[in-house]
């Protein structure tokens, strides 16, 4: 982990440009700064490129094969696209939308899926330890300590997106990128991760890509508003939400569009 | 470092691996290029008019030919009239009774005997095709031709239609949207008709695809013809006679040291015949992809 | 309205045809090995013994099992990593390309050709390669017979582990490596967990196919009614027995030979029956 000072922003946005093919941008010339430790949201009608952004800064939009990259985005200072993928990939996690525990592992190998994954030897107490923190750190543990054997299907949405935190959180990385966790969730469950994630932003920085604007209201502490590719505005949640600077913000934000 | 160590080799792994995976898939098609390349190179010589119109020579006639360094006189046009005429009155039974079958157990999923139906469709598939030319010997061969026969030949590769008629049937069938159904009922289309003029014509191209691929398939068969058709020289259309076919002549060449080179020669022909089928086929399939 | 009647009726009938097949078949091929059953017993299973002098005449069924046996599972071990590297280029590393596209359609290919067409060039071509490395003098055998049967099923056995692979489900790739995880690793520690009973199913349809697999099989395994003695020695097939002596067979002998496809039929129909239900369980 890093001992040098920390600078405010753990990640830099430099002009990004993101196109799926030649000529059709999903993301235009964003420039944005994430701030250490905060909850930032990223929230926009469907299609404006909000996924796409998020997924750029642990470059898993690279799965496509056609995909053209402009711009760059840096981690504490050094740019992800020069650095190893695998690399940046254990100091920026991700949670998905709909929860994925890896259905032929046991609770507890879900957890340290990152570390064998990766092929890293861990002696048992030291999985047993990261295990333990992990799955404390969202709340779980008390609920499957006594079946961390088990394959995970049989816990509900809520709890599967938990243990799929913790998998994320178990190398300790320095940003957690979370894409619309709580879409596929009910209301109780949504608001148990919504609370976790309040306890999460004192360790680590969370950048949340959300449709649900009134969820970015709940919890975020930085907004960032993405239209057709674009970002528009971004600041202070607060801020943003109460007096929007640019018309389209505000447009959005009083549902005028969706 | 060693987590750069670590990263390293796992990437040269993965690199590693993906050679593995291309090198397999080359290795793979491999065959395809050195059947086809040495059928060509060595079996286009004795293609010309007469293969197509004189019947196989005897092996006295090709011993000459191989003597003096000509091409061997004579041809395969007992086994094409042969092919085709098995070919033929097998596609006459196995085609209707395959549309109507594969339609009915389309039409009465809900059935448990459609289903039963079905699982029995699934094992005839399995059933190797010598084994239903013992059927054809045992049904037709001993009692009602008394002796090896076109007809017997029909029979066995008929068999071998059925399943494959059946299945593509009921596939391309649950592919046609229910809202064209429900639609002709709207209408007031009876039931009957509903099949006829609507559920039919819609399907045709998937349906005409499942019956170019069985036709593919059973024109490369030889096994059960052995075992049935036996083969004769002559160029005969009687179901009740022995008659021959391109793949059992080939097999006759083969065992003939003398024609060797006509076995190159009809192999040839039987692979671009038996592939263009294929091809057509599937080009069918493509072009009529709505259905 | 007797239109519907008439052609509800005559689809049914139609059904029947299956129903009367299928118990036609069973019935035949018991009716037939009968005489072979009731002179020697359920000892023809397990007699590698073939005598067909008359006055001595000794059947069994053995040496044919175990040549089937023998050349099927070899073949479908060396089919093994062709259809699998093979599944994956087309369902993973170029997926969806023009390439992948091209690839498939030349496995298919080899679907599209001849049982005779292999043998004539398994007997002309690859025979004079194999006597040449010196492993077998007459390049007949066991091991010849299954490197054709191999290539014959490749097609079968890619063509259904690459559907099976392309439907694992997409974010648990993506989760996969969103934890820093390379592409083999994804494939090893979650692809193949995902997919394995449908290849696994995919590799017992191919054994099926190679169990009845009859011409190519004849012209190159040499033919010789015994238990192959080794790897490169000859044998000879259920199916390639039958092909052989089903002509001239008569009495007793073609009782033989009806068995020998009765057992025929039950192992293939067995195979296949395993193949599906594993498919069905795991779809």
């Amino acid at each position: 982990m890093n001992n040098t000072p920390q600078s405010e922003n753990v990640l830099e946005i430099k002009d990004l440009f993101i196109a799926y093919e030649p000529g059709r941008y999903a993301v235009k010339e964003v420039s944005a700064s994430i701030k250490r430790n905060r909850i930032t949201a990223i929230m926009g009608p469907s299609g404006c490129g909000k996924s796409t952004l998020l997924r750029g800064m642990n470059r898993m939009h690279e799965l496509y094969p056609n995909i053209e990259t402009k711009g760059d985005i840096t981690l504490d200072g050094q740019s992800i696209f020069s650095m190893s993928v695998i690399e940046l990939r254990r100091r920026v996690g991700m949670v998905f939308q709909r929860p994925n525990p890896f259905p032929n592992m046991t609770i507890y190998e879900n957890v340290v899926a990152g570390f064998s994954l990766n092929d890293i030897r861990l002696k048992k107490n030291q999985r047993d330890e990261i295990v333990e923190n992990a799955l404390r750190n969202v709340a779980l543990w008390d609920e499957v300590k006594e079946s961390l054997y088990r394959k995970g299907t049989f816990l509900s949405g809520g709890q599967q997106q938990r243990l799929c935190v913790a998998r994320a959180i178990a190398f300790n990385p320095d940003v957690l990128l979370l894409d619309e966790p709580t879409s596929a969730l009910d209301p109780v469950a949504t608001s148990k991760i919504e609370d976790l994630l309040g306890e999460l932003k004192e360790k680590y920085t969370l950048v949340l890509v959300t449709h649900n604007m009134s969820q970015a209201a709940r919890i975020s502490d930085e907004s960032m508003f993405m239209y057709l590719g674009e970002l528009v505005e971004s600041g202070p949640t607060g801020t943003l939400f109460t007096t929007p600077k640019d018309s389209r913000t505000e447009a959005y934000l009083t549902g005028k569009f969706g | 470092m060693e987590l750069t160590d670590n990263i390293r080799r796992r990437s040269r792994t993965n690199n590693r691996f993906r050679y593995l995976v291309i090198a397999g898939s080359v290795i793979t098609i491999i065959p395809i290029f050195l059947i086809v390349g040495n059928l060509a190179v060595k079996g286009y010589r004795q293609i010309n008019l007469a293969f197509f119109t004189k019947p196989a020579p005897d092996t006295f006639q090709a011993m000459m030919a191989a003597v003096n360094g000509e091409i061997i006189p004579g041809g395969i046009a007992n086994g094409l009239t042969g092919s085709l005429l098995m070919v033929l009155l097998a596609s006459l039974l196995a085609i209707p009774l395959g549309l109507m079958t594969g339609i009915y157990i389309y039409e009465n999923e809900s059935k448990k005997y459609a289903r039963f139906i079905r699982s029995l469709t699934e094992i005839l598939q399995g059933v190797p095709s010598i084994i239903l030319g013992i059927i054809a010997y045992l049904w037709i061969v001993k009692n009602i031709t008394r002796g090896y026969s076109a007809l017997a030949g029909s029979v066995s590769l008929t068999i071998m239609m059925l399943p494959l008629i059946i299945r593509s049937t009921e596939e391309t069938m649950r592919m046609i949207p229910l809202s064209i159904r429900e639609a002709a009922f709207a209408l007031g289309t009876p039931y009957y008709k509903m099949i006829y003029k609507i559920l039919i014509p819609v399907s045709f191209s998937g349906l005409a695809t499942g019956v170019l691929l069985a036709l593919s398939r059973i024109l490369g068969e030889t096994a059960p013809l052995m075992l049935t058709a036996l083969g004769s020289p002559a160029i005969s259309f009687d179901i009740t006679r022995p008659v021959s076919a391109v793949p059992l002549l080939i097999w006759d060449f083969y065992n003939d040291p003398n024609m060797v080179n006509l076995v190159w020669s009809a192999s040839l022909f039987l692979m671009v015949f038996v592939l263009s089928m294929n091809l057509l086929a599937r080009s069918v399939a493509s072009k009529h992809k709505y259905i | 309205m007797s239109g519907d009647r008439i052609t509800k009726g005559l689809l049914f009938l139609s059904s029947l045809t299956i129903l009367l097949l299928s118990a036609g078949i069973v019935v035949s091929l018991l009716g037939g090995a009968l005489q072979a059953f009731r002179e020697f017993g359920l000892r023809f299973i397990i007699s590698p013994a073939w005598n067909p002098t008359a006055g001595s005449e000794e059947y069994g069924a053995m040496s044919f099992i175990a040549g089937t046996v023998i050349t099927s599972i070899l073949a479908l071990i060396i089919c093994i990593p062709m259809a699998f590297s093979t599944s994956l280029f087309i369902a993973e590393y170029f997926r969806g390309t023009r390439t992948s596209g091209i690839l498939r359609s030349l496995v298919d290919l080899l679907a599209g050709i001849p049982s005779i067409v292999y043998g004539f060039w398994g007997f002309y071509a690859l025979r004079p390669l194999l006597v040449a490395t010196g492993l077998t003098d007459q390049g007949f055998g066991v091991f010849t017979a299954s490197l054709v049967l191999a290539i014959m099923i490749v097609p079968y056995a890619t063509s259904l582990s690459a559907e099976i692979i392309s439907m694992v489900p997409a974010e648990l790739k993506e989760a996969a490596y969103s934890l820093g995880a390379t592409r083999r690793e994804v494939i090893f520690s979650v692809v193949i967990p995902s997919a394995r009973s449908g290849i696994i199913a995919s590799f017992i349809l191919a054994l099926g196919r190679a169990l009845g697999e009859t011409m190519a099989v004849t012209m190159l395994i040499g033919n010789a009614n015994v238990i192959p003695k080794g790897l490169f020695a000859p044998g000879n097939t259920m199916a390639s027995v039958i092909a052989n002596q089903f002509g001239e067979a008569s009495g007793l002998k073609m009782s033989a030979l009806i068995a020998v496809g009765l057992l025929l039929f039950l192992i293939t129909a067995l195979v296949n029956y395993l193949g599906k239900l594993i498919i069905k369980r795991f779809a």
